[in-house]
């Protein structure tokens, strides 16, 4: 499906009629992502867990030469995060993860203090150590959670208003697909959790709010007048206005998604570890699967809650009941574009006729 | 606003701590009894540096406890200052002022606070630097030959001898232990007794900020964990800098009786002292009750010491005092290359989405791409604005923020042009196409930037450290998106569908009329 023909004519899949395929492989999505995050668990970075800070003088060293030394001491456990800076005219100050207390840790500790030592040839009492806590210590994270729980509550007050609950429910339930998923592709890779991954974290957190609006106001206005002429079932109807918004959604994720993809590239192959990986993964990931989310699943789960309602239960069965009047009449049916969106009697419908002929 | 930055000087964004550097301080609890402080004490300190040193959030400073020291670092070099705001015990009391001198008696030249009465008579014997204000007794033995027979036995009729410099000061009712302290203390001296023990349930002598008077003060009346907010701001009656403190309902109670209290009183007893960490602040005159929980303090300010006392006031409670420890200049944590990387990927990342608004949308991808440089435009100043007036630091999560409102800022456009898209697939005329699709695409992008924006405001108000800035820039572009979209794009668009390239759909103007409108299935309705 090339732009081409979605602008000519909009577009025109069965994309809630496949409803099943989406929520099996949002399933084992979230079934993936969970065994990663219980199994693997994610590699939470230095703010999160404290580690341990060396310090030592030296007026030749440089940036690389430092970080080699440390990253030499430290071969074949992992890849530690180290930050390496400069004090003052020739200190400097290397933090790495390494927490100390059991003896594997405490002899890695050592291991860093004599290479540093070494290398820049001073006695190894000469270079400090310190272990410190964790910067994004316990009451940073509280407060992150505080204002979740308070931000999911004041946006499904908000869209129940703007709205209606349903649609609260089903955006806030595709969001949390979104972060479980993003959190689960972390624990696969290995990526380091930093603060700056909250961050991004946080951005899909809108990013999929905002998708999953933008598609259930084309779904309002395409339903709002449903019922009165009884040609279309509810999920025929949110079938279309996905469609009418296919294109709108591919474009924006698109252009969202350059740079995003863009700051990925360039951090992982030419930076290495850093700020700008851990971060647009998080965001990569998560406006991939936030642009499908609110297609997939957040349509599918409102259109599931809809169709529970006793007027639109009472449509779909008066759709179905003129479809099969059509189809016995041998027919072609004019809203039979349309019910092949849909799924049951419609289906039926359909395959009954093509039986007849 | 680009008059603003023009004015500062300030076209350059402020960097936060990982793409600037910054200045590191180092800071040792120091325990009255000299014992290790509490894990408990030592959380609560960092907590409120913190937010001193990130008051409104969005400074990206760090504050981390390190063993028993608590490591605080701010972006931007040299900044000794922060060392005052952080090692700042600030211990709040509001205690009834009983007796006031000017600082010592050879400064008689010297403004004496309003009010005072006591002129000094003769120049005192040069104290020794003494153990000042501890609210200790003052041993006997001291080489002021004034003071000893000076002091009257117990409390009585306190007025000393003729030769004492405190001569016209009303005494009534001080021990004498305190009133010697009174006479000897000198506040001339650098440290004026900051810091020092303060029994909140006992009367002290203090100095005042300036160590131009000296004062005896009666027990707190009302405590710093009492003040519930504290603003600094302009008295459009006086145009005169004050400071408004809020009490939370015990100490609104208090305050209202202290106040009433000393209302009638005679000067200098009708006063009310603000003392921080053992130094009076400010010790304004009562003219009358103060019920209602909110009070007023006047005296002297500029801006900056307003502003300063309302920030001490509202974190007027650190648990610990500290010893001011090693000042550090750092590096920045991630250096130039991700910056660098960060800005190259941003620009490689804009290039391509302005290539494809140009294949996708021709014409009207022009006026994309003029809406998102404009969007940039703003971001840029307002950043720079920022970093100049509220200490907004920008450091590569921002960055890397900014880059993605990108997709929801061309989003907006994206979906007003799909709307005139589908008027005209419609077979709306051009004009109607752009007006209808105005109306529908306004409240798509209201109600889905109301989103963001309640997502922004909650995170920004409840989080703390690294989220809050970067929820504000969250704000901050949606506020841009709104504007550019309203003022700017959605003129543009009405403006070019006069013009006969696109009024006429020319093939490159985006605008085409599809081809296949006849027989083919019919808009959704409502679209």
């Amino acid at each position: 499906m090339g732009p081409g023909r979605l602008r000519r004519d909009g577009a025109d899949l069965d994309i809630l009629g496949r409803r099943r395929l989406w929520y099996g492989l949002s399933l084992a999505l979230l079934a993936l992502s969970l065994a990663g995050l219980l199994g693997r668990g994610l590699n939470l970075g230095v703010e999160f867990t404290g580690g341990s800070v060396f310090t030592f003088t030296s007026a030749s060293a440089t940036v690389e030469e430092v970080r080699d030394a440390v990253g030499g001491a430290l071969r074949g456990s992992g890849d530690e995060q180290v930050i390496v800076q400069r004090t003052g005219a020739h200190g400097w100050r290397v933090t790495t993860g390494l927490t100390a207390g059991d003896r594997a840790s405490d002899e890695q500790v050592e291991r860093v203090r004599r290479a540093l030592a070494a290398r820049f040839g001073l006695p190894p009492g000469e270079v400090g150590v310190q272990v410190i806590g964790a910067s994004w210590g316990g009451r940073v994270t509280e407060r992150a959670v505080l204002g979740l729980a308070v931000l999911l509550i004041a946006v499904i007050g908000y869209l129940s208003f703007a709205f209606e609950w349903r649609m609260a429910l089903a955006a806030v339930a595709a969001l949390g697909h979104d972060l479980v998923v993003t959190a689960g592709v972390y624990a696969w890779s290995g990526f380091e959790v930093t603060p700056a991954t909250l961050l991004g974290f946080l951005t899909i957190l809108g990013y999929s709010l905002y998708d999953a609006v933008v598609v259930f106001d084309m779904i309002k206005e395409v339903t709002a007048r449903l019922g009165s002429t009884g040609k279309m079932t509810y999920t025929q109807a949110a079938n279309r206005a996905l469609n009418a918004t296919l294109v709108r959604s591919l474009n924006t994720t698109l252009v969202a998604i350059l740079p995003v993809a863009s700051i990925l590239f360039i951090g992982t192959t030419l930076l290495g570890a850093g700020t700008l990986k851990d971060l647009s993964l998080a965001l990569f990931v998560g406006m991939i699967v936030g642009t499908y989310s609110s297609l997939c699943v957040a349509t599918p789960l409102l259109v599931a809650l809809k169709e529970r309602e006793p007027r639109y239960a009472a449509l779909a069965r008066r759709v179905a009941g003129r479809d099969r009047a059509l189809a016995g009449a041998g027919r072609a049916a004019p809203g039979d574009r349309a019910a092949r969106a849909g799924r049951g009697p419609a289906t039926t419908a359909h395959k009954r006729r093509k039986r007849q002929s | 606003m680009a008059a603003l930055v023009a004015q500062q000087g300030a076209f350059v964004p402020r960097y936060g701590l990982d793409l600037a550097g910054g200045t590191t301080v180092t800071l040792s609890p120091v325990t009255p009894d000299g014992s290790r402080p509490s894990r408990e004490s030592l959380d609560l300190a960092v907590d409120i540096i913190r937010d001193r040193v990130n008051g409104s959030g969005i400074s990206d400073a760090e504050t981390v406890r390190s063993g028993d020291t608590i490591v605080v670092s701010v972006p931007g070099r040299g900044r000794q200052e922060i060392l005052e705001l952080v090692g700042t015990t600030a211990e709040l009391r509001f205690r009834p002022v009983l007796a006031v001198a000017p600082a010592r008696a050879d400064a008689a030249g010297a403004p004496t606070p309003p009010g005072t009465p006591a002129a000094s008579a003769r120049p005192e014997p040069s104290a020794p630097a003494s153990p000042r204000a501890s609210g200790r007794p003052y041993p006997p033995a001291t080489p002021d030959p004034a003071a000893t027979p000076g002091a009257p036995p117990g409390g009585g009729q306190g007025t000393p001898a003729a030769p004492d410099p405190l001569a016209g000061v009303d005494l009534t009712g001080i021990e004498s232990a305190l009133a010697e302290e009174f006479r000897r203390i000198d506040c001339s001296a650098r440290s004026r007794g900051q810091g020092v023990p303060d029994d909140p349930g006992a009367r002290i002598v203090a100095c005042s900020q300036d160590g131009s008077s000296r004062y005896i003060l009666d027990r707190a009346a009302v405590r710093g964990v009492d003040v519930a907010d504290a603003t600094a701001g302009v008295d459009p009656a006086s145009g005169e800098w004050i400071v408004t403190a809020e009490f939370t309902g015990l100490g609104a109670t208090e305050f209202a009786r202290v106040t009433g209290r000393l209302t009638g009183l005679p000067e200098p007893r009708n006063r009310l002292a603000v003392v921080l960490d053992g130094v009076v602040v400010s010790a304004p005159a009562i003219r009358e009750a103060v019920p209602g929980g909110t009070a007023r303090i006047g005296g002297d300010f500029t801006r900056e010491t307003a502003t300063r006392l309302a920030h001490q006031l509202r974190y007027g409670a650190l648990p610990l005092r500290f010893e001011p420890g090693t000042v550090e200049e750092i590096s920045s944590t991630l250096g130039a290359d991700q910056l660098r990387g960060g800005l190259l990927a941003g620009g490689l990342g804009l290039l391509a989405v302005v290539g494809y608004a140009l294949l996708y949308y021709r014409g009207l991808g022009l006026v994309a791409v003029s809406s998102l440089a404009v969007a940039a435009l703003l971001t840029y100043l307002s950043v720079a604005v920022l970093g100049a007036y509220a200490g907004f630091r920008l450091s590569l999560p921002h960055i890397v923020g900014l880059i993605v409102s990108i997709g929801v800022t061309a989003d907006s456009f994206i979906v007003y042009f799909e709307r005139i898209r589908d008027g005209l697939r419609a077979g709306r005329p051009l004009p109607l196409a752009v007006e209808t699709g105005w109306r529908r695409a306004r409240r798509t992008i209201l109600v889905a930037d109301a989103v963001t924006l309640i997502a922004a405001v909650t995170l920004y108000l409840l989080a703390v450290g690294g989220v809050a800035g970067f929820a504000f820039a969250m704000g901050l572009t949606t506020l841009i998106d709104l504007a550019v979209v309203f003022l700017f794009t959605r003129p543009l668009v009405t403006l070019l569908a006069r013009l006969r390239f696109f009024a006429e759909g020319h093939r490159l103007s985006g605008l085409a009329r599809p081809r296949r409108t006849v027989g083919a299935e019919p808009a959704p309705r409502g679209t």
